[in-house]
């Protein structure tokens, strides 16, 4: 049900500015406005979560331990599983960034013989997750050619990179003519590959298609989609990419102005697909961008041994000590013969 | 509101606002500049409409070059009926004689490198 929803709504995200565009020539909408105002919203959004999540206090070590922790010098520590100290954490914290650690060490549950259970290794989720996240690095790093100018040189030897195998795709195009060129960008295939084996992944596995929900398979399809409409604009319908950049130039120098010649409604769908997904970010588990470094199950130091740490909410208790009420009674318990600890 | 470790995270919001604004930093203030492509003077029509120059010349040369290296066939029949010598450094570089006014305008503007120039040559320019 929740897949059949976050399809419909896929769907008629595809079709609102086709119509718009083409029968409503809604074009300054869909080119200029929703772009800026998905944009705003995602920056001003992410940065404001961020700083609602830090209104919260963290005031106890409650890293997620997964092996020895410091102790006798005798004993062996695992420093990255189990940090005591800040190198140690962000040791942890690369890895798990970068290299999605955690979803390394992710198991499968499975029978064996008749009852007995066993935990596999299952790294699948791992790799696609990382295929996934870094083709979709490249993808927006390569993009960039359209939001600066001149484009930068690094830009550019990524995107050289990119097209390393220098393959044309041999595919019938119109007119008895091939679609070609240009070079295929390796990234583009391989995040619309990694992005549909992780759809298949939900679909597939019983145990994970009944935990997901609308907002599991909604942004899966809208990537799928996007990735869809940007191979389809490169290789079939050879969106005028010129004058593309004539308009995304005019957006990021803040002075929005239509190109005078025409731009293929894919471009129009495409930039709609993105929009959404920039501004349906902060909403959304997406956030995950900005919520990796702020685990406090995986950021912090596990400490809690050498520091004392105090919660910020304790209510302030009025002490009275042993040496304030010595001070309080000193002569009459002298007389009474009772020992002090300082004489008066 | 109370936002604690706050050096930490301001700086973190400052590290996203800059590097997914990027294009922003770099852009503001600056008026896009547009490429300035030089039509050859004396001629009025290309091999193909323009529309499907402009789009997918890549393509056509890449036809071209299949067809002349892989099949022998020099003869390209436009739309218009016009038979034309498969050719980059004679048919395509007669009109556009400047690469440096004509080619490397779009190319250099959106970034791309074609490998073209990897094997041919192109026509000394005038300085």
């Amino acid at each position: 049900m929740s897949f059949i929803f976050s399809l419909v709504a896929v769907t008629v995200l595809v079709l609102v500015p086709l119509v718009g565009v083409t029968v409503a020539d809604l074009r300054w909408l869909f080119g200029v406005v929703v772009p800026y105002a998905a944009v705003a919203t995602f920056l001003i959004g992410v940065s404001y979560r961020v700083l609602k999540w830090s209104n919260s206090p963290v005031p106890f070590r409650i890293p997620t331990t997964c092996g020895q922790a410091k102790g006798l010098p005798w004993i062996k520590t695992n420093k990255l599983d189990n940090p005591c100290s800040l190198p140690a954490v962000i040791g942890r914290m690369f890895l798990e960034v970068f290299l999605f650690r955690s979803l390394f060490r992710n198991t499968r549950m499975e029978y064996h013989q008749g009852p007995k259970v066993r935990y596999g290794s299952s790294k699948w989720l791992w790799l696609f997750g990382l295929l996934f996240h870094y083709s979709f690095l490249v993808v927006l790093i390569r993009h960039l050619r359209f939001f600066t100018e001149p484009v930068p040189m690094w830009v550019q030897i990524v995107e050289h990179i990119d097209t390393f195998f220098e393959m044309g795709l041999p595919l019938p195009g119109p007119d008895g003519l091939y679609v070609g060129l240009p070079l295929l960008a390796q990234s583009g295939v391989i995040l619309l590959a990694a992005a549909t084996l992780l759809f298949l992944r939900r679909v597939v596995i019983a145990q994970v298609r009944y935990i997901s929900i609308a907002g599991d398979w909604f942004p899966l399809l809208l990537i799928i989609f996007i990735a869809k409409t940007g191979i389809i604009m490169r290789y079939v319908l050879k969106v005028d990419v010129v004058t593309v950049k004539k308009l995304t130039m005019s957006l990021v120098a803040l002075k929005p102005e239509l190109p005078a010649d025409p731009i293929s409604f894919m471009f129009y769908i495409h930039i709609f697909l993105v929009s959404f997904l920039f501004a349906y970010f902060p909403f959304s588990k997406l956030m995950h961008l900005g919520g990796v470094w702020l685990s406090p199950t995986r950021n912090l130091v596990n400490n809690s041994r050498e520091k004392r740490h105090i919660n910020p909410w304790n209510p302030e208790v009025k002490f009275h000590t042993y040496a304030e009420y010595e001070d309080d009674f000193r002569e009459q318990m002298i007389e009474a013969g009772i020992p002090v600890e300082k004489e008066a | 509101m109370k936002i604690y470790d706050k050096p930490v995270i301001v700086i973190g919001v400052l590290i996203f606002l800059a590097i997914f604004a990027f294009p922003l930093w770099t852009a503001l203030g600056t008026t896009p500049p547009q490429p300035k492509v030089e039509l050859p003077k004396d001629m009025k029509e290309c091999v193909a409409p323009t529309e499907y120059m402009k789009s997918s010349h890549m393509q056509l040369l890449n036809e071209w070059r299949d067809s002349v290296v892989r099949d022998g066939n020099r003869v390209w029949v436009s739309h218009t009926g016009k038979q034309y010598n498969m050719s980059l450094t004679n048919e395509c570089l007669r009109c556009h004689n400047e690469k440096s006014k004509f080619c490397d305008q779009c190319h250099n503007y959106v970034g791309v490198v074609p490998f073209c120039w990897d094997c041919h040559t192109y026509p000394k320019e005038a300085k």
